[in-house]
């Protein structure tokens, strides 16, 4: 028998997973079994940023076939309590909004019925009346004196404002050289799994219990949120969440709202109620990682020393201040001086809230703001103090050899190298030719440059970083710390072997990483060790940091399996030691077997031992348990409450990685090409290199998002501008280069298998090292992100300069904005001019020929109004029209000015149609100018073009039916992408 | 095309992965909703609802088809497969999905059958796609997870034009 097991921990072994998920059979969250009777859900949501709820209605929607019923926030006040949050701040949040809307997407009622698509229809008949409020939208202005507050109560929109000092920075500062400063402003966005939310409850009245099953992704802190909102113990709120989640990056946390939405719907209904999100719904409503305005100051010797920074950091986390936020300003607190060495720091959080979708997790998890402004900054200093960027890094990382480190602000940096690091990536991506590149290029004229970041990569987050927003008095009461993971190694009576956990994977490859660990433990081959990581909180061990975030996984439920495999082998080698006569700590484990270690062919199975354990408890040493079912946990001890001067180790491990890369910036149109891209990481042990090098994979492919396509958009008046995939751009195949990956490793020394986070640094370094890059290439001093072609043409060539003279622009309605849709557009309809003017000033022929219309009134001399039902995209609603015309030439030409209101919006407009007989028929010209607001502003131009075309030749083609002649010819080839919108109102102008 | 009622449940009759399937839809019932809710298909994954995602990408009579945007009774008599039909005759994985494994091509993989639907339909019509072919054609499906680095490995290597 061969003596030396393989060892798997290393090693790149494929996953487990792989097979169920490759064929199909992986069952996740909307595949699980519901009970028969369940019920579906659906949420209507609030078209406006910030409105009073004047009314709901809900009478004709609980009477519609398959309605079982309808409820609003006042029908849930009586029976939930507000979500907790970490402040004593009057901010209440209930599962549906009571009172007042504060977001475009707030859940304001929700229907629930036999199937989903009777859910829906019950929407459309609900009436809601709001009387709209001023929102408050740019962070700035909603900062400031005077500016609509979301919460009254609260008074202001600041909600918390802390101020931090380390060090001497008012010291630092006096004595410097020079202080470089910079102002950045990061942008909304988040990673938007594949998979949208998914929460199914089912409500016992007998026991006034809970039972969830959702695709919640942790941290399990959060369950208390859900109890307390359902007013339930803990033990009355089971969860459960499956094998396979289709992504989670952080965002899944945010499901609780509707564990808590869907609970008490099945409280009311007495049935099992379930609720899948849609697209629309994600983007608009489901959550973002917060937005962030930061001040950032740097005290510089000429050398490009740093000895201290300045931060004021606003950050706006939305309507609410959900859990665990504002966990993006504090989980990268005791790490603000990122990978540099120095000990002088202030720093003042404020946190703000504004009228838009509430934040939440997001991988990387205040990370990708924080390294924007510390590595924007960096590059100002190089720029100018007139030294080379990766000059300026280098000097001021924290040295080699002083490991472990304490931060400024408490982190302590467990191991690594920097310099070494540094030094490693530029030689193997080699950096030099990149630098000649880069001259080559600019000296045929082209913009390119080359750009660089250095992140310090924290993972599993102390329980106690949330602490540091309290008081120092107020968290002596109470200190919070540590970080709890469990695991259990379950030997069966055959002698197979089961792994739980509680890692809630989303993708990562969690079971094979465990079975890696235990099968080198037992000497087993992975495919040997059965993993079930479906969490079930009425069975499974769990605590409150259990979950997958903050890249936990490595440094906890990892460790966790690897200490309760220990105790299992410890347990078999007590009992093979009886029967091989060996004493126990000199067995050894291997290929299946349990063996003396001088001499190999004294040895047993080990399922035979095993199963002793339960066939024959008798023979058991006598203070051993019968059977193996063995519980690891695990909290480490480095993870403290912050201490009396503030500091905190916010995270356990930190990784340390440095990007640079070398972008080419196309003149003519603005793109940003990525020409080269280098990442280093130093994430001590790898468990499963090629899993690591995946989760690279996949940082940086969100973050080359970040960088150049994703944000969420509002306009000024709070509308939410892009809900759908072809308007919030992710990046594809086609847009995503290949990383080169530099690996060091540096084993960590605060966790037994030396492994770190993995999963977040490239959403930390790649998008400042892009945006440096930019500015590179530019010589501009700053930029936002993220980088449109648009954004930079206005940087290449200024802002866009208006059309020349005789070019005509389409009519733009008061108040013009990026909601603004203007066009023109021409048909023909083979009638007579006179016929034709006369059909669109009669109700009766028009109502017949708009397509969706329910009725038609003329209500003045001029004046309309209709009820039409029109959908494009995923949206679909029924609106009320009013259109008044005016400038009348008959029967030649009118202008018509009107609105179209209803539950997904409102949109206002002005166009002009204009009619020409020719060829013995009539030409119809028209254009005009919109402005829309609401869910409908969520579904832009691409979306909604098939739709809109679709909507015009369906006009002129009942026009031409209804006037008798021949058919229409559909206009072709129409003016800017137009949406529907536009289109129904130049369509219903043409009517004189 | 037969005339529908909008309230009733309309008997359709197809072929799903190769076997004889009926069922009971009302003309509004996307595919996307049948599969998975009437016939409890756990292959097909939705993600977007509006055609732009590729997660629940599938084969009508071969061509590859968005099942979110097709309507259930617009199946019927015709031949569905989804990623199921993939798998050889003696169980097991094909070889593009054992690539897909070699070269972990997935990470959560809700996107990774319609992927394979689009990739089975495509190598039929080109067989040794370039990488630039390849990335564009890939370019009908987001993916969060992979990067799409180990996507273009998985099928290169598959094709044997690996660099
Ligand atoms: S779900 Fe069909 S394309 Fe996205
Ligand atoms: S593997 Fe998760 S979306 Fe592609």
């Amino acid at each position: 028998m061969s003596q030396t097991q393989e060892k798997y921990v290393g090693q790149p072994v494929e996953r487990v997973e792989d097979a169920a998920l490759l064929t199909g059979s992986a069952m996740f969250s909307d595949h699980l079994p519901t009970r028969t009777g369940t019920l579906h859900a659906a949420i209507l949501r609030s078209p406006h940023a910030h409105a009073e709820i004047a009314s709901i209605d809900v009478s004709a929607a609980k009477a519609m076939p398959g309605v079982v019923e309808v409820l609003t926030g006042e029908d849930l006040r009586d029976i939930s309590d507000p979500f907790l949050i970490v402040l004593r701040e009057p901010i209440l949040q209930w599962a549906l909004a009571v009172g007042k809307v504060r977001y475009v997407g707030e859940p304001v009622v929700i229907a629930i019925a036999t199937d989903r698509y009777r859910a829906e229809d019950a929407l459309s008949a609900i009436e809601v009346a709001y009387r709209t409020l001023k929102p408050a939208i740019d962070p700035e202005e909603a900062a400031a004196e005077g500016a609509p507050v979301v919460h009254e109560d609260v008074g202001s929109n600041i909600v918390s404002t802390r101020d931090f000092v380390y060090g001497d920075p008012d010291a630092a500062f006096a004595e410097a050289d020079r202080t470089v400063k910079l102002k950045i402003s990061y942008p909304r966005n988040s990673h938007t799994p594949i998979e949208g939310f998914v929460a199914a409850v089912a409500y016992d009245p007998a026991t006034e219990s809970y039972d969830v099953q959702s695709n919640f992704q942790g941290p399990y802190s959060t369950h208390t949120v859900i109890s307390k909102a359902l007013r339930v113990s803990s033990s009355k709120l089971r969860m459960r969440t499956p094998n396979f989640s289709g992504g989670g990056f952080g965002v899944k946390v945010q499901v609780f709202p509707y564990i808590v939405l869907m609970g008490l719907a099945s409280r009311v209904t007495g049935r099992p109620v379930k609720w899948i999100e849609d697209r629309l719904e994600h983007l608009s409503g489901a959550t973002a990682a917060p937005n962030r305005i930061v001040s950032i100051e740097a005290a510089v010797r000429n050398d490009g020393t740093i000895t201290g920074f300045r931060f004021d950091q606003l950050d706006d986390y939305g309507a609410f201040l959900r859990a665990p936020m504002p966990g993006p300003l504090y989980r990268m607190h005791g790490i603000l001086t990122g990978a540099y060495d120095v000990k002088n720091l202030s720093v003042t959080n404020r946190l703000l809230l504004t009228n838009k979708c509430p934040s939440g997790m997001v991988r990387g998890f205040g990370g990708p703001q924080m390294y924007y402004a510390i590595e924007r900054l960096v590059q100002r200093i190089a720029v100018e103090l007139g030294l080379d960027h990766y000059e300026v890094i280098r000097r001021n990382l924290v040295p080699a050899g002083v490991f472990p480190y304490r931060a400024a602000a408490g982190a302590l940096l467990d191991s690594g190298d920097y310099p070494a690091a540094l030094e490693k990536a530029a030689n193997e991506g080699k950096l030099e030719e990149l630098r000649k590149r880069r001259d080559e290029a600019r000296a045929e004229g082209r913009l390119y440059g080359i750009g660089y970041a250095a992140i310090v990569e924290p993972a599993q987050s102390n329980m106690g970083y949330l602490s540091n927003i309290l008081p120092l008095e107020e968290r002596r009461k109470n200190p919070k710390g540590g970080a709890v993971s469990n695991a259990t190694v379950n030997i069966d009576p055959l002698g197979t072997v089961n792994v739980t956990a509680d890692s809630i994977p989303q993708g990562q490859g969690h079971m094979t990483v465990l079975s890696q660990i235990v099968a080198d433990n037992l000497g087993l081959e992975p495919g040997d060790i059965h993993v079930n990581l479906e969490h079930d909180t009425a069975k499974d061990a769990w605590s409150i940091a259990t979950g997958n975030y903050s890249s936990r996984f490595t440094s906890s439920t990892a460790v966790a399996a690897d200490r309760a495999a220990k105790k299992a082998r410890a347990k078999l080698a007590r009992i093979a030691s009886q029967t091989l006569n060996v004493p126990p700590e000199n067995l050894e484990f291997g290929n299946g077997r349990i063996y003396a270690a001088d001499n190999p062919d004294n040895s047993i199975n080990l399922y035979r031992v095993a199963g002793s354990a339960h066939w024959t408890p008798g023979n058991l040493p006598d203070d051993m348990e019968p059977g193996i079912r063995e519980i690891g946990s695990w909290s480490p001890p480095e993870l403290e409450p912050p201490n009396d001067k503030d500091q905190i180790n916010s995270s356990l491990t930190y990784g340390f990685v440095f990007d640079f890369c070398g972008v080419e910036i196309d003149r003519d149109t603005g793109e940003v090409r990525i020409d080269k891209y280098v990442t280093m990481h130093d994430s001590g042990t790898l468990l499963n290199p090629k899993l690591a090098e995946g989760q690279v994979h996949g940082a940086f492919a969100w973050a080359v998002g970040c960088a150049l396509y994703e944000e969420f958009a509002y306009g000024e008046d709070g509308s939410f501008l892009n809900g759908t995939f072809a308007d919030y751009l992710v990046p594809t195949a086609w847009e995503v280069p290949e990383p080169q990956i530099v690996h060091m490793a540096t084993p960590s020394l605060v966790t037994p298998l030396g492994a770190k986070g993995v999963g977040e640094g490239n959403c930390m370094s790649t998008p400042v090292c892009i945006a440096n890059a930019v500015c590179d290439a530019l010589g501009v001093e700053n930029v936002t992100l993220p980088l449109s072609p648009d954004k930079v043409s206005a940087l290449i060539h200024g802002e866009e300069r208006p059309p020349p003279e005789g070019v005509e622009t389409p009519p733009a309605p008061k108040g013009a904005s990026d909601r603004v849709i203007a066009g023109t557009g021409e048909a023909f309809v083979p009638a007579a001019q006179e016929a034709v003017w006369d059909a669109l000033l009669d109700p009766e022929k028009l109502a017949a020929v708009i397509p969706g219309c329910h009725a038609l009134d003329r209500v003045g001399e001029n004046e309309y109004r209709a009820e039409v039902t029109v959908g494009a995209g995923p949206v679909k609603g029924r609106f009320k029209a009013t259109v008044i015309l005016s400038d009348m030439d008959p029967p030649n030409a009118a202008t018509l000015s009107g609105a179209l209101t209803g539950l997904l919006g409102l949109s206002e407009g002005t166009g002009r149609v204009t009619l020409t007989p020719r060829d013995g028929g009539t030409a119809l010209a028209y254009d005009y100018g919109i402005e829309v607001s609401g869910t409908v502003a969520a579904v832009g131009g691409r979306m909604l073009e098939g739709a809109a075309r679709a909507l015009v030749r369906q006009f002129f083609e009942r026009l031409a039916s209804v006037l008798g002649g021949g058919p229409a010819e559909a206009p072709e080839a129409d003016a800017p992408a137009a949406l529907w919108w536009r289109r129904l109102l130049a369509a219903l102008g043409i009517r004189r | 095309m037969p005339q529908l009622s909008r309230d009733t449940r309309h008997a359709i009759s197809f072929t799903l992965n190769g076997k004889a399937t009926s069922g009971h839809a009302e003309p509004r019932m996307l595919l996307s909703d049948f599969l998975v809710h009437e016939l409890g298909m756990t292959s097909v994954h939705v993600g977007c609802e509006h055609g732009v995602c590729g997660a629940c990408t599938l084969r009508i009579d071969g061509t590859v088809s968005r099942a979110c945007l097709t309507f259930a009774v617009q199946v019927d008599g015709k031949r569905v497969d989804t990623v199921e039909s993939l798998s050889p005759e003696e169980g097991g994985l094909s070889d593009l999905q054992k690539s897909f494994r070699r070269n972990h091509g997935l990470q959560c993989g809700y996107c990774t059958p319609g992927i394979l639907m689009s990739l089975d339909a495509y190598l039929e019509e080109n067989p040794k796609p370039s990488e630039a072919e390849l990335r564009d054609m890939l370019s009908g499906h987001l993916c969060r997870c992979t990067g799409y680095v180990n996507i273009v490995r998985a099928v290169m290597e598959h094709v044997g034009n690996s660099p």
